[in-house]
């Protein structure tokens, strides 16, 4: 169940909203900032689905530490997605390959997806947004 | 055929801001309906007045202040974004107003297209 205050806009309607994470957790600041949008659209009751694709496979990653770089770490929020209902995770296979990764590298349970299988995932959604 | 429009980058250092303005002007000149555009991540340094670019180029506060006065648009910025950068209702520049990443959300769920400008 979520912390945060059940939105709405009023309309009841409820979209398919994507979020196409495609950057590393730091040197930009797109990962943590997108992801205070991925909450605001749960607390707004909208059927949300999380891809992680590029260097956003890095996003997951076990054994994030920052204290050498000195920002936040905000990789903690990644696990209590579920408390967001936040439960649609995907992963891209081919950006994992090129890393050299496999779901036991990451910090939550994924769904991997082949390029073709992302690509109806994603002509399924009504809104997709980028980070 | 209304469209939201999210802007993710500031104005100068990246086009996204002026590509997001084209495409506005554009939509609104043709008869599309433009509600209300966001600006998040640096895209909230376009809400500042403080800037004072050369003259001969382009004033990109200034246009967005205009468009909103012609067309009626909602500017809308972050103010999560707005409060890590210094961007206070103290600085805004005409017709921006400070408010919730919900403003993005209801463009989403609310409008025909959610357009996104940015990396």
């Amino acid at each position: 169940m979520s912390d945060m205050d059940e939105m709405d806009d009023g309309s009841g309607i409820v979209k398919k909203f994507m979020f196409l994470n495609r950057k590393a957790p730091h040197g930009t600041v797109y990962a943590l900032e997108g992801l205070e949008v991925v909450l605001i659209t749960a607390a707004f009751d909208q059927d949300v689905s999380m891809v992680f694709t590029d260097d956003g496979v890095y996003q997951l990653l076990k054994g994030i530490d920052t204290k050498g770089i000195e920002v936040k770490d905000f990789s903690k929020t990644y696990r209590a997605l579920d408390g967001y209902d936040i439960e649609k995770l995907y992963v891209d296979q081919a950006s994992m390959d090129a890393r050299g990764l496999t779901e036991d590298d990451l910090i939550v349970d994924v769904t991997v997806l082949s390029v073709d299988e992302m690509a109806n995932l994603m002509a399924e959604q009504d809104v997709v947004i980028s980070f | 055929m209304q469209f939201g429009i999210l802007v993710n980058e500031g104005p100068y250092s990246h086009q996204a801001s002026d590509s997001a303005y084209l495409f506005a002007r554009t939509a609104l000149e043709k008869g599309y309906k433009v509600p209300r555009i966001f600006f998040y991540h640096d895209g909230v340094y376009n809400a500042s007045r403080l800037a004072t670019p050369p003259q001969d180029d382009r004033n990109v506060g200034a246009r967005w202040s205009k468009l909103a006065a012609d067309y009626g648009v909602d500017l809308v910025v972050c103010v999560a974004a707005a409060q890590r950068r210094g961007i206070t209702d103290g600085v805004l520049g005409d017709n921006f107003r400070i408010s919730g990443l919900g403003q993005l959300v209801e463009m989403g769920i609310q409008y025909d297209r959610l357009v996104t400008f940015g990396d």
